[in-house]
């Protein structure tokens, strides 16, 4: 039997443990066995099942970029026991990695737009992946806009990468935080994340909008987006159904005949209207 | 390859049973305890029961265990690994008395584990697995073969089918490489093939239901008062999918014993209320209704139009494991019957 064994996660050292927001952390991570970290590689959109032996695995995506080489990172909130587990973790300690799996962001179809990010909450770990490989490729797009919203200063994730986008002149930054979530110090903007998105009015010609956040936030998001002339097929987002195995078998990530896992998670506006809503 | 026949005289069945036990090959087949028939490890031609219509579990634990362990680890605070798992020493197993939709149910499961990812592990229990399935001469409500694509008689997905003829012998179709190799140990037990028609020795299952009109036109159930009436009074015990030859899905969970572990794929089911639940409390298949129109969706719908396989067999054994008597039969009439609406 020549193939090999889907389940095996690779060892990978956790090389860097980042707190982003309360209960919120970041690993980089990097492999224990240098011809696997060789062979490895990804795609941004992509994700992969972390595991601590003894406890089980979680899903999250990979959200670090492909740009950057030599180590993956992901970034997840202590939620359940898995997470839980890996929360107690410090640098030094091994996970299980498995991945990548999954489609892709099709960053290469939108060389010459602009892009539009929208991402609210713990759902700028996924988006942070493409907003750094198109970042990387900076030529390859005309305007970049970024607004990113969470429920109050302390959730905003990434706090020094916002800073970082926020200084670029190449990036139109935009930070909201929920009314009633902002501090005395807060500069940024106050407000739900579609009515800064209204507020804030990026043009829709040649741009590509890219949208993760939770339920609540998307809802009301495309609305806007269709409002500012976003056509369905330029608005992607990211579906996150649980997942056991992560290419196709377990059978709980379908939504209809689509499978997250496969043929996901990267969905257009288009694709998304065409599911059932069972997601 | 082309189906050979031949002729196994009835005394001649035991030799062949003894034959194969000798070649070192662990012979599971249909053994009645406690009145229920399973399929199950023996070691005598003697504890075999010939007399079921279906056992009551179908016979793919063989190739999908109900535990299995996928990955071994070691796990201590200061060092994690995983290890991988030797598939080189799965048995050689054969499955006797399989009954020819069991066959097929194979057919589904592999269209699953090798869809684009090849599950190493399953290929390797069923590589090790050959099939001699009986011809079924007994049926009852509950079967349902003929609707999906099947027969009492059917060749598919067997290695060597054997039927009962008028007198009592086997009539026996060589259907693969493996079936004939499993010949090749005994070859002074097979005669000429027999004269008479093997129809005629078959039970009768009569067609319910075309399942064209259910996999062609399943986009239009979706939404269909239909999924709720079916399931008022489903309690979503998951005995369907836990008898089930052609259900797939799995959890996979870690068990670990000191520093030492497995990690383990159980059996799970679409129509557990936790299956779908996010970690935030959030499900998206909230309701029995939903969990019991992907049950039969991902059946007729998702797998005929993604694997090009239809994930039934028609075997009926979860209507006959339903405690709250679901007949899948009858629900799928009355899909095929909404189309015509």
């Amino acid at each position: 039997m020549s193939e090999k064994n889907l389940y095996l996660p690779y060892s990978m050292i956790i090389e860097k443990v980042t707190e982003e927001a309360p209960f919120v952390k970041t690993f980089r991570l990097k492999f224990e066995n240098e011809k696997e970290a060789n062979n490895f590689s990804f795609k941004t959109g992509q994700f992969g099942e972390y595991s601590v032996f003894g406890e089980g695995e979680s899903t999250f995506c990979i959200a670090s970029s492909p740009t950057k080489k030599g180590y993956i990172e992901c970034t997840f909130r202590q939620a359940g026991r898995v997470t839980t587990a890996l929360s107690n973790l410090e640098e030094g300690n091994t996970i299980g990695f498995r991945g990548p799996y999954g489609n892709i962001f099709p960053i290469d179809d939108w060389k010459g737009k602009s892009l539009l990010f929208i991402a609210g909450g713990i759902a700028l770990p996924p988006m942070r992946s493409v907003i750094w490989n198109c970042l990387d490729l900076r030529e390859n797009f005309k305007d970049v806009t970024i607004i990113y919203g969470a429920r109050s200063v302390a959730d905003l994730v990434y706090k020094q990468e916002l800073r970082d986008w926020e200084e670029r002149p190449d990036v139109k930054m935009v930070t909201t935080v929920d009314p009633g979530g902002e501090t005395p110090d807060w500069n940024g903007e106050v407000g739900f994340v579609p009515t800064i998105l209204e507020k804030t009015a990026p043009s829709s010609k040649d741009t590509i909008a890219i949208v993760c956040g939770p339920p609540i936030m998307i809802k009301y998001t495309f609305p806007v987006l269709e409002k500012l002339g976003f056509s369905d097929d330029n608005i992607y987002t990211t579906l996150e159904n649980r997942m056991k195995c992560g290419f196709g078998k377990c059978g709980r990530c379908n939504v209809g005949k689509v499978f997250v896992c496969k043929d996901g998670p990267v969905f257009t506006l288009t694709q998304l209207k065409q599911l059932p809503a069972e997601y | 390859m082309e189906i050979e026949k031949k002729l196994l005289k009835k005394a001649s069945l035991e030799k062949l049973f003894e034959k194969l036990k000798a070649d070192g090959k662990k012979m599971y087949a249909p053994v009645k305890k406690d009145k229920l028939v399973n399929f199950a490890l023996v070691d005598t031609f003697g504890e075999i029961c010939d007399d079921y219509i279906l056992t009551v579990k179908s016979a793919k634990s063989v190739a999908f265990p109900k535990i299995e362990k996928i990955v071994d680890y070691e796990h201590s605070k200061n060092s994690s690994k995983a290890i991988d798992i030797d598939v080189s020493n799965f048995p050689e197993v054969v499955l006797w008395g399989v009954r020819p939709c069991d066959a097929v149910g194979f057919d589904s499961l592999d269209a699953i584990f090798t869809w684009d990812y090849k599950d190493n592990i399953y290929l390797a229990r069923l590589e090790k697995t050959s099939i001699i399935s009986f011809s079924c001469f007994k049926s009852d409500n509950n079967c349902f073969c003929t609707s999906v694509n099947g027969n009492p008689g059917g060749t598919k997905g067997s290695d060597i089918l054997l039927t009962k003829i008028s007198n009592g012998d086997y009539l026996v179709e060589i259907i693969t490489e493996k079936g004939k190799q499993i010949i090749a140990k005994a070859p002074e037990l097979f005669e000429a093939a027999p004269t008479e028609e093997k129809d005629k020795n078959l039970t009768n299952v009569p067609i319910k239901f075309n399942v064209k009109d259910i996999t062609e036109n399943s986009a239009k159930f979706f939404e269909n008062d239909l999924w709720v009436e079916q399931s008022l009074r489903c309690i979503g015990c998951g005995a369907c999918a836990f008898v089930c030859p052609t259900c797939a899905c799995f959890d996979i969970q870690d068990e670990s014993a000191g520093k030492n572990g497995t990690r383990l794929r159980l059996w799970d089911s679409c129509c557990f209320s936790l299956f779908t639940m996010h970690t935030s409390g959030h499900n998206p298949r909230e309701v029995q209704s939903q969990r019991w129109r992907q049950r039969i969706m991902h059946k007729f719908s998702y797998m005929p139009e993604r694997l090009n396989v239809v994930g039934c067999i028609g075997c009926g054994r979860c209507s006959r494991a339903c405690p709250v008597d679901m007949n899948i039969s009858e629900h799928l009439i009355n899909l095929a019957e909404e189309v015509k609406k």
